[in-house]
């Protein structure tokens, strides 16, 4: 997918994250701030890049602002962020491109 | 050297500061040792007041140089005006090389971070650090060590000398021109001064600051004038608003009401709930919903609680107004019910030598049945944190965590599984502050864990309905929530050292390092 | 019959789809169903957000035996079909389908979820539904809405909307909802599916609460929709047989049992006159102390 135009899901409340994604330079442009760096820092990287692999999305500044969500949320909110930025409110792929 | 809690403990620490590596709670049971004493300058004129002008005449009467160590107390909590006010002097004197000895240090000291970094402050040693204080700690600001030592550990280190205080200051609600200082009374009220007390007895010079000078004699006094260099009045010594507040509503939060009722419905089923039984309980959501429910039963049951010890909140205040405790045995207040409870001829003030000191011939933490306590983290083997956040900065204090859980017969801990998404429960604590033979039994939302040192209590819960687990089970169902956390990356210069409470090495605390994704 | 049509529901509570901190782990406090929304308690600018949160809550999350309930927009809003087919591909157990006004709106929903179940490779008929009445049309077509699909296990009382219908409000004395609670169970009991009651939203009045669920349960309804947990065991305590209850059942189905193979039809059991009519009322009434685990018999 290509990412149309700046979007944001999810909130700072405790155990959600805000992902806010803008059209990249060519790469995927990653920032992660989180209440739980240390311990899971490189996990909610892998999760958003797993994520962002099945959505085939290479191109995009995704930055997080983590106040401790678990992994289906992270993921919740990186698609949420992406259909957003590209306006898809319907017929989504629930089990293809969105995997549990 | 590894410890008897399983840490490591670096060989030039210990050639540092002189000290052993922690062996288990009892090591030092029988030890004998001679007690320090104070340098004490005689006061036999007649002239009739010690109150002098200002904090910079009291340091430069009490002789203040380069290295000297600095006595406070924390009765003030996040409303207190005195350490800063005292540093601010300190500073402007151009004075190097302070230790600050304090009982502990909260967020109202963030304005120190100026003077740790210019060198004014070089050493710490305090029950724990919160906010900026702990940041600078952890970011290695700090030139000399940091010490977390416990409410009774700060009182055996001073009575045995291995810590000298040259002046200390008492922030005193009340007192009058000759010293007499009372925690009672006054703009400042906070009922007690129980951790001032060693600070009298020990310190070379001791200066009471107030911000109610009374008519003399205050009494009864909570420090004797005998003990009492100078007095010295200010306009005030703290936000009374963050000193004692209005009694917290009681929980509505489920999850805190279900840990309550587990913790309830635990301690009536052990043989130590019985007419005249003893308990301590903190200031946590779940441990005063678990006081409420307690107080219920005891009723229906027609029990009596002998004594309660605190830190007192209005619940436990509360089992004296309906006479359902004999005495309340009191070091701290922390709401204005307790404050005002003080009053009650029941209501004992106790110093925190007689509460929690593992050297003196007996504490009341030794008389406890029940102690119900928070923690940061605990893992397998039960060993608690309760300093040293889940970031690695130092952003907690023991208080009297180690010294009630050594004492108690039956110590609870309670937590939720998960803080935030960070496990409570798990495989190994990122610092140890008290050792897992000091807990009991550990009480989650999602289930309770009996030390398995405790084969007596897991009998006799063997047909109570209450959702047991082993400590492993409740770590793995967090770890299968949250995913398994990766430790925290410290560098390696030591910091500080969290002390046990009779003087050794429990753990030390690093440096912390700026985070890295690993691929 | 999906077995699941009669499984117990004494307690359904609603959770905002769209807040992480309260979906993770509502199961700790042992509620039988969870009623996770995507209605009213999402802003309408967070339909979306909402529906990727719920999809991996219901993949991810092991709900540990809680009935997990999905309750969609009603179908006035554009929203109601990808709720559907985002709740059934997470593998969701029932939809509640809002503002039900008639058997039609039951079938549509009913065609949805059949169709998802399609597209999703899912056994069909799978997924059961609820629908929850909120209007005076829908409480006088209790009946025909309780017919009209095979997967529909039980209807609910949703009484704000229902009051304002009615031109009243809650009074938290139960008259206002008197007729539509009557009428419902009614229908429910007549079409042999359950029927819950309206949520009690004021926290701070334990005791009104309790005298509601009293209320309801000597009514005859099956359960009740809860907002918060410190609700659900006051629930499940109503719901929990008494013991003498308890013994007096497991008299009757043991008596029923071998009166029935000796050919009798009508005896006593504690001087009371008891037929064969008997025997489903004290089969339920066992079933429910063990589903409270009270029950420690061998029944």
């Amino acid at each position: 997918m290509e990412i149309m135009k700046p979007a944001i899901a999810g909130t700072l409340e405790s155990s959600d994250c805000q992902v806010t994604v803008e059209p990249g330079d060519g790469e995927i442009d990653f920032t992660l701030k989180s209440s739980v760096m240390n311990q899971y820092g490189n996990q909610i990287r892998r999760v958003v890049m797993e994520t962002l692999e099945n959505l085939e999305v290479s191109n995009v500044k995704i930055s997080i602002v983590d106040k401790g969500a678990l992994d289906c949320t992270i993921k919740a909110r990186v698609e949420g962020a992406i259909f957003r930025s590209v306006g898809q409110m319907e017929h989504l792929p629930w089990g293809g491109a969105i995997k549990p | 050297m590894i410890n008897a809690v399983g840490r490591e403990i670096p060989e030039d620490i210990l050639e540092m500061t002189g000290k052993e590596v922690f062996h288990g709670n009892n090591y030092f049971d029988g030890h004998v040792f001679q007690k320090a004493g104070a340098y004490t300058k005689c006061v036999i004129n007649s002239h009739g007041s010690k109150v002098i002008g200002s904090i910079h005449e009291a340091l430069v009467k009490c002789g203040i140089k380069d290295g000297m160590t600095l006595g406070f107390h924390h009765h003030f909590r996040d409303g207190d005006y005195i350490v800063n006010m005292v540093m601010e002097e300190v500073h402007k004197m151009g004075i190097k090389d302070i230790t600050i000895c304090a009982s502990s240090l909260g967020k109202a000291h963030d304005p120190l971070v100026e003077y740790i970094e210019d060198g004014t402050i070089t050493n710490i040693q305090s029950s724990g650090v919160r906010g900026k204080i702990g940041e600078a700690i952890s970011n290695g600001k700090l030139k000399g060590l940091a010490i977390m030592r416990s409410h009774g550990g700060r009182v055996r280190a001073i009575e045995t000398g291995e810590v000298h205080l040259d002046i200390s200051f008492i922030g005193a609600p009340t007192c009058d021109d000759y010293g007499n200082c009372r925690g009672i009374g006054g703009k400042s009220n906070c009922g007690v001064l129980s951790y001032s007390m060693v600070d009298g007895d020990y310190a070379d010079h001791v200066v009471a600051i107030t911000d109610c000078l009374v008519p003399f004699p205050n009494f009864p006094a909570h420090i004797s004038m005998t003990k009492v260099d100078y007095v010295v009045v200010v306009d005030e010594i703290g936000d009374p608003e963050k000193i004692a507040t209005g009694a917290a509503k009681p929980t509505t939060d489920m999850r805190k009401l279900m840990m309550a009722d587990y913790c309830t419905q635990f301690v009536v089923n052990t043989p130590y709930f019985k007419d005249g039984f003893s308990y301590q309980t903190g200031v946590g959501g779940a441990s005063i919903a678990s006081t409420i429910s307690l107080s219920k039963i005891m009723k229906e049951r027609g029990i009596r609680m002998r004594f309660g010890i605190g830190g007192l909140t209005k619940p436990m205040c509360d089992l004296l107004i309906n006479d359902q405790v004999d005495a309340l045995l009191d070091t701290q207040d922390f709401d204005l019910a307790a404050v005002e409870s003080v009053k009650d001829l029941r209501h004992f003030r106790i110093s925190a030598g007689q509460y929690a000191s593992p050297f003196n011939k007996g504490a009341v933490v030794n008389k406890l049945d029940f102690v119900i306590l928070a923690t940061l983290e605990v893992d397998v083997n039960f060993n608690c944190n309760v300093v040293v956040g889940s970031d690695g900065v130092i952003t907690g204090a023991q208080g009297g965590h180690p010294d009630t859980a050594a004492g108690a017969k039956c110590t609870i801990v309670i937590t939720p599984l998960l803080q935030g998404r960070t496990p409570a429960v798990c495989t190994e604590v990122t610092t140890v502050t008290t050792p897992g033979e000091s807990i009991d039994v550990v009480i989650t939302d999602y289930g309770i864990a009996i030390n398995p040192i405790r084969q007596d209590l897991i009998e006799c819960m063997k047909d109570v309905d209450l959702p047991f687990k082993t400590i492993e089970e409740l770590r793995d169902i967090a770890y299968s929530i949250a995913g398994k956390p990766q430790k925290v990356q410290f560098g390696d210069r030591v910091v500080g050292i969290i002390e046990g409470r009779d003087g050794t090495i429990m753990d030390v605390v690093r440096q912390i390092k700026p985070f890295e994704f690993s691929e | 019959m999906n077995p699941n049509k009669k499984r117990l529901r004494r307690t359904m509570m609603f959770l905002n789809a769209q807040k992480p901190g309260l979906i993770k782990d509502p199961y700790i406090y042992a509620p039988d169903s969870l009623m996770l929304d995507l209605e009213d308690a999402v802003a309408e600018n967070q339909k979306d957000a909402a529906r990727f949160s719920l999809y991996h809550a219901l993949k991810n999350i092991d709900y540990k035996g809680c009935e997990r309930v999905v309750r969609i927009n009603g179908l006035e809003t554009p929203f109601w079909q990808e709720d559907i087919r985002c709740a059934v591909a997470g593998g969701c157990d029932a939809i509640r389908l809002p503002k039900t006004e008639s058997a039609g709106d039951v079938k549509k929903v009913e065609d949805a979820v059949t169709a998802a179940e399609k597209e999703f490779s899912l056994p069909e008929g799978r997924v059961l539904i609820m629908a929850a009445i909120e209007s005076a049309r829908g409480v006088m077509r209790a009946m025909e809405i309780c017919e009209a699909s095979e997967r529909l296990f039980g209807i609910a009382l949703s009484g704000g909307d229902y009051t304002k219908d009615l031109h009243t409000h809650i009074t938290g004395t139960g008259i206002e909802l008197m007729g539509a609670r009557q009428n419902m169970v009614i229908a429910a009991r007549a079409t042999g599916v359950q029927c819950f009651d309206t949520v009690y939203t004021d926290l701070d009045n334990m005791e009104g609460f309790r005298q509601d669920v009293e209320t309801i349960h000597l009514m005859g309804f099956d359960g009740k929709s809860i907002v918060n947990p410190r609700q659900i065991n006051i629930v499940h305590e109503i719901f929990t047989p008494s013991e003498k209850e308890i013994i007096f059942s497991e008299k009757v189905v043991r008596e029923i049992d071998k009166k029935r193979a000796e050919g009798i039809g009508v005896f006593t059991v504690d001087g009371k006159m008891i037929d064969i009519a008997f025997y489903d009322g004290a089969k339920r009434t066992i079933d429910l102390a063990k589903a409270s685990g009270v029950y420690k018999g061998d029944l």
